[in-house]
């Protein structure tokens, strides 16, 4: 039998809409998935898709209206703070904006031993694992002395991926983690994902609107779209063979970097919206 | 916070306040050892008389020495202040901070309750305390701490909701951290300072207060205090005026230094803010030192005379520093817009791109400008027009795509009249004309329903029709040259591809040169004719997007398309997955 990470069913979270008596705005209806240890699940869709919301929902950032979300067979979509704060360990989290995930006043090193501070580790010892720490995500060992606006993007979004591993955590949700970076940093932090993965078994889901991104690194993958997963299997099923409509509409919408294939491309795109606009009327026909 | 305090010591202002505040609470703390004589012993030979030997400050109408009582009621004062401080402070921050984090009932509660506070006056309230509670100044500055309490919980509560959202919170919490430890951690540090201007200028107006009670006589008559004093002056001011002088000399300058002592703590905290962002503005613009090396130009199409749009020579953008220098962002770059294609200028975050664009439409931030160079547009140096002909010029012959739609619609006005005003005023179209054809653009760049569009607000359109409804403005004076910064990168990977295809569809109908510049090479490959790959303020290499892609030769550009993931390649199912206990070592089932 397959072991179970993180069991997502039928997750409902609604925000509250301001006005009185306005219908709630749903932002996930219904969705499952699951994460497997040592496994990399990509959740990719549009923005609006409610991929960060099932993301922030596995965290307890999100009000879970229904459903659930099981942690190794444990229920944690209704915990308390306490127990929330218990599972810390386990699950961590990589935020998009390197800029605002980490407080500018404090020092590398404030920043890296908060979660240890936590844990009430002693400071000895904590000094060493952040030491641990920044040389896991190759950065240098003096970096612990200086501020966050000190380093590049790159470089800041390294020690959030640090901060997320101080714990050993078995599950890290990377919430759009490289979409703020440049080409170049882009890819040097995606290697970093796959060499501590590679470490530590450490799974991921990993949340991303950039289809190349995901494909690079899931095993799995999940493409959402209003509120709903539309397709959800293995990554070369999903990324090279779309069954979907929608899934298949966004792949080719993302342009190739070659002239040649990129016309080839988006003749196709021509094509299918043709097709796909074709059954749409059918459809409408027959109904 | 310790450069905040380095810094107000450099600032003449905030050291002068500082010291003379030193001064001031050291001499009340010590003013049972400086006083020369006790304050409430009356020498009733010696009344009124003025400054001697013996009483250096004189003697008041019940001859009490006026250097002792002076001392003493400065004491007094000091105590008053603190008193007020202390209870303002801990409830506003108390409560801001809760309202803040929490928000719900705490949010409401204080909200309501501040608002009333603030709703009575103080005065009033003040002189109504102390007919109830009796003479005692602590008891009437109590009352005051409550009634000034909402200054406090305003600041803290603002700040404490701003930082409620930042990320740095979420990582906390998800870190295991308890509230009353990000509380501490992250949410003070914002409060501290803020709540530290306040604090001053709070101890200004308490010290008035204070002063104003005794004065009129509302104090206990038995503790010297310079409101008292200054009445027993103004009682005896045709005989010994000097006898105001003192108490006001105290009061006055106490409150002055409180209020400049916030001014300058306020000033340092605002160039603190400012510092990090400047330093930004300076690295992005702080060119590496690399070795001026010939562009690497691939082998171009024969021009045909005539075709060229705009021409770029040499162009230099710097921006003026602190210290006078001028710091380059854009070092020599040459490039060439044609008539009817599209130039991509390709680069990562700082490699100057976007201000090479801003410097062709003279629209460079404050503090920057061109150094160098010219810029040939239609036989003319744009570098060299006067802003009055460069106005004419923007939005009819050289129009601009931003990369923001939605910041760049104003949000008071309908698209339709952000449409029509630049036609009326370029093409001098009537009111009726300028809408026809406003509604015919909207139809053209693919709005399904133009008239909706026209009458509705900004924030009534997505994120793609506004792109849509911007490309719409900016073709509409039939421009020569468009401008694109990025005009995909806020877009969803759907919606590019239909704003990229509709940028295809016009520019070929119009015959549009356009300047490109982007970041993704996929945008690239589908739009551009030609491209120039930008590193560090420099062009580094330049010709036809074919060639570039087939072969990139300089070092830098092999090294963008090396961080390409990809294509084909997915990762694939974790080996494992599917069969039992490979990777859950240590799993307990």
């Amino acid at each position: 039998m397959t072991e179970t990470l993180l069991d997502v069913r039928d997750i409902v979270v609604d925000y509250p809409v301001k006005g009185f008596r306005k219908p709630p705005f749903r932002a996930l209806g219904g969705v499952s998935l699951e994460v497997g240890p040592g496994e990399c699940v990509g959740l990719v869709g549009e923005s609006g898709s409610g991929k960060t919301t099932l993301g922030r929902a596995v965290l307890g950032l999100a009000p879970v209206t229904s459903g659930s979300i099981t942690y190794r067979g444990r229920e944690i979509s209704r915990l308390g703070h306490r127990e929330r704060r218990a599972l810390a360990a386990d699950l961590q989290v990589v935020f998009q904006d390197p800029y605002t995930s980490l407080n500018p006043s404090l020092t590398i090193d404030q920043i890296l031993t908060e979660p240890l501070i936590a844990r009430k580790t002693d400071k000895q010892q904590a000094q060493r694992r952040v030491r641990e720490l920044l040389d896991a995500v190759h950065l240098p060992s003096d970096a612990g002395k200086r501020l966050p606006r000190e380093f590049s993007g790159g470089q800041r979004q390294r020690v959030a991926i640090a901060r997320a591993l101080a714990l050993d955590p078995k599950l890290i949700v990377c919430d759009e983690p490289v979409s703020a970076l440049d080409l170049s940093t882009q890819a040097r932090v995606l290697e970093l994902f796959k060499e501590i993965q590679a470490r530590t078994g450490v799974a991921y889901l990993f949340v991303s609107h950039d289809l190349d991104v995901v494909r690079y690194l899931s095993h799995r993958v999940a493409v959402m779209y209003r509120g709903e997963i539309v397709e959800w299997g293995d990554a070369n099923q999903v990324t090279v063979h779309p069954e979907h409509p929608y899934t298949q509409r966004l792949f080719l919408a993302a342009p190739v970097a070659d002239p040649v294939k990129q016309e080839q491309r988006r003749a196709e795109r021509h094509r299918l919206l043709a097709l796909q606009q074709e059954q749409d009327e059918q459809m409408e026909i027959n109904v | 916070m310790t450069s905040l305090r380095r810094r107000l010591l450099r600032n003449p202002t905030g050291i002068g306040s500082l010291v003379f505040l030193v001064v001031v609470v050291l001499s009340a703390v010590f003013a049972p050892l400086l006083a020369p004589h006790d304050p409430n012993t009356a020498n009733a030979y010696d009344t009124l008389s003025g400054p001697s030997g013996k009483y250096w400050l004189g003697n008041d109408g019940s001859g009490h020495d006026v250097l002792s009582r002076l001392l003493f009621a400065t004491r007094l004062s000091v105590t008053l202040t603190a008193e007020t401080l202390v209870i303002a402070a801990v409830l506003g921050i108390v409560l801001g901070l809760l309202a803040g984090y929490y928000g719900k009932i705490f949010e409401a509660v204080g909200t309501a309750a501040t608002s009333l506070l603030q709703a009575l006056p103080a005065i009033v309230v003040l002189l109504a305390a102390k007919s109830v509670l009796g003479p005692s100044d602590f008891a009437a500055m109590a009352v005051f701490g409550v009634l000034i309490a909402p200054a406090f919980y305003r600041v803290v509560y603002s700040a404490v909701s701003a930082v409620r959202g930042e990320l740095y919170v979420d990582a906390a919490r998800v870190s295991g951290l308890s509230d009353p430890r990000i509380i501490g951690r992250h949410v003070l540090t914002v409060v501290r300072a803020p709540a530290i201007v306040l604090a001053a200028n709070i101890a200004g107006i308490s010290v008035a207060i204070s002063a104003g009670l005794d004065f009129l006589g509302l104090g206990d008559p038995s503790i010297p205090s310079w409101g008292g004093m200054l009445n027993d002056g103004f009682t005896n001011i045709f005989t010994q005026p000097l006898l105001v002088l003192w108490p006001s000399l105290a009061i006055g300058l106490t409150c002055v230094a409180f209020a400049l002592l916030g001014n300058a703590l306020r000033d340092e905290l605002e160039r603190a803010d400012g510092a990090p962002k400047r330093r930004r503005r300076v690295k992005q613009a702080a060119t590496v030192a690399v070795a001026p090396a010939a562009v690497i130009a691939h082998d171009d199409a024969p021009e045909e005379p005539g075709t060229d749009l705009l021409v770029v020579q040499h162009l230099s953008v710097g921006y003026g520093t602190p210290d006078g220098s001028v710091k380059t962002v854009v070092e020599d770059v040459t490039l060439t817009v044609r008539r009817g294609e599209v130039h991509g200028l390709i680069g990562e975050s700082g490699s100057g791109k976007t201000q090479t664009a801003f410097s062709i439409l003279r629209l460079l931030p404050s503090g920057g400008r061109i150094v160098g160079g010219s810029i040939t547009f239609e036989g003319k140096d744009l570098a060299g027009l006067s802003a009055k002909e460069m106005t004419a010029l923007r939005g009819k012959k050289i129009a601009y795509v931003p990369q923001e739609p939605m910041s760049n619609l104003d949000p008071s006005f309908t698209v339709g009249s952000q449409l029509v005003e630049p036609m009326r005023i370029h093409l001098g179209l009537s009111k009726s004309d300028a809408k026809a054809r406003a509604l015919d653009l909207l139809a053209r760049v693919g709005i399904p329903n133009p008239g909706r569009t026209y009458a509705a607000y900004p924030h009534e359109v997505s994120g793609g029709m506004a792109q849509r409804v911007l490309i719409a403005g900016a073709i509409s004076c039939d421009p020569e040259l468009l401008i694109a910064d990025e005009p995909t990168t806020a877009l969803d990977v759907t919606v590019q591809a239909e704003v990229l295809d509709l940028l295809r569809d016009l520019q070929r109908e119009r015959r549009m040169g356009v300047l490109l510049v982007t970041h993704n090479f996929g945008v690239v490959a589908d739009l551009c004719d030609r491209v120039s790959v930008m590193q560090s303020g420099r062009i580094v290499e330049t010709g036809p997007v074919r060639a570039i892609f087939a072969e990139p030769r300089h070092e830098y550009t092999r090294s963008l398309f090396d961080a390409i993931l990809p294509d084909a390649e997915a990762r694939g199912a974790l080996p494992g997955v599917t069969s039992s206990g490979t990777l859950g070592e240590g799993v307990t089932a």
